[in-house]
């Protein structure tokens, strides 16, 4: 058996592929323009163990469709540059609960990865819906323990606006998944 | 519905660890806690599929609107499989780099080398059914950097990958054999160990080279796997 390549980091300059488009996974003339769903803003700030932000992260998420799959049509892809104020920012459509291990349901859910300086490895982890009534028979938060699982829940600020702040590091430091 | 194929842990020593002391950057960027592993589910097993249609490739970085950009123009090309040696097919793989004088077009990018008109340093190219991409590009230079060591990064291309579960999803370098700055660099030394570094070194391809034109050199690529079986419900 191969080993697999050892990740390295993205570097500051990642930038040179950042297309601020793919942020907005309804673009128009893009792959989902048209998609009928629940159009939804996901943000929030991305701060490192010294309470500085992180400016320069590369932030990427992968999600199902309104209806729960992954090969259905809907491209649930993104990719969005943090802000000088270390805020990354998605438009997209609410996922649907996702088919989980045996025949149990995942709660809607939208994976999301950063890369940045400093990062040798890409950060996974995932973003939940707070108030979501699925969220309780959820087979992957039920690995989180109860007290960092508010870190993985996403306020709902209104207007279908969800804020989930990240902290990569130290008091509240957000979970992040081994895949 | 039956479940996924899981992907087998990644090797230990086959990856750098988040907590790299001599990488100065990584000091309040690493999580104190321990990751908590999860299944694979279908999030995890599954991918998106980036259609050239709206991922358009960009295979040669040596020209610009046909005018050529300085330095030593180079074939890069290789084979991208899993841990299970199969091919990775259709697979979108991003590349950015510095050009030949080190410098990226960058508005961070404070290095006081020149920037060449007619270097972007960046493209995206696709796998074919037996994993294998290719593109053109200029060798990059060496460039400074604030950590301690050097102050220079070895010569290196940057690639993104994603296969077809996005638990394979990978950004790493690419460097070159020879390169006397490998032994003093903070990130390709904390690599792994010594076969992860290797394996982070193209060969110089004679297969590759095109006579009067350019070198070549092969970089290839190991996503990881799925497990021979899947693993029983818990």
């Amino acid at each position: 058996m191969a080993s697999a390549t050892a990740s390295q980091t993205a570097g500051p300059y990642w930038h040179l592929i950042d297309f601020p488009d793919w942020a907005d996974l309804l673009r128009a003339g893009g792959p989902n323009a048209g998609a009928a769903g629940a159009r939804i803003v996901l943000g929030g700030t991305i701060t490192d163990g010294a309470g500085a932000v992180v400016p320069d992260a590369m932030v990427e998420i992968w999600q199902a469709g309104p209806d729960g799959r992954y090969d259905s049509g809907f491209h649930g892809f993104g990719r969005c540059a943090a802000d000088a104020a270390g805020r990354y920012r998605f438009v997209t459509l609410m996922p649907g609960p996702v088919a989980g291990p045996g025949n149990g349901t995942q709660a809607p859910h939208v994976t999301l990865t950063i890369f940045a300086r400093g990062l040798m490895r890409g950060l996974v982890t995932r973003v939940y819906f707070a108030g979501d009534p699925r969220l309780p028979d959820d087979p992957v938060l039920a690995l989180v323990p109860q007290a960092r699982r508010p870190t993985l829940l996403a306020r709902n600020a209104g207007a279908g606006e969800w804020q989930l702040d990240i902290r990569v590091q130290g008091e509240g430091e957000t979970v992040f998944l081994e895949v | 519905m039956t479940d996924p194929t899981p992907f087998r842990p990644l090797e230990s020593g086959s990856q750098p660890p988040l907590d790299l002391p001599s990488y100065l950057s990584t000091a309040h960027r690493h999580p104190k806690a321990a990751a908590i592993r999860i299944p694979t589910t279908l999030t995890e097993s599954s991918a998106p599929r980036f259609d050239p249609a709206w991922y358009a490739p960009h295979d040669d970085l040596s020209v610009v609107e046909g005018r050529a950009a300085l330095g030593e123009r180079i074939i890069v090309a290789g084979r991208v499989t899993d841990e299970n040696g199969r091919p990775v097919a259709r697979a979108m793989v991003e590349v950015w780099q510095a050009n030949a004088a080190g410098r990226y077009r960058h508005p961070h990018d404070r290095h006081d080398a020149p920037l060449d008109p007619n270097f972007l340093g960046r493209g995206r190219v696709f796998t074919d059914a037996e994993g294998r991409y290719r593109f053109t590009t200029i060798r990059p230079g060496a460039y400074p950097w604030r950590n301690p060591g050097p102050g220079w990064r070895p010569q290196h291309i940057h690639f993104g990958l994603h296969g077809t579960g996005f638990a394979q999803r990978m950004i790493t370098q690419m460097y070159f054999p020879g390169d006397p700055l490998l032994d003093l660099d903070a990130i390709f030394q904390g690599s792994g160990d010594d076969a992860a570094r290797q394996r982070l070194v193209s060969v110089l391809d004679p297969a590759l080279m095109i006579p009067d034109h350019a070198l070549g050199y092969r970089f290839d690529i190991t996503l990881r796997g799925r497990a021979a079986t899947p693993f029983e419900n818990a």
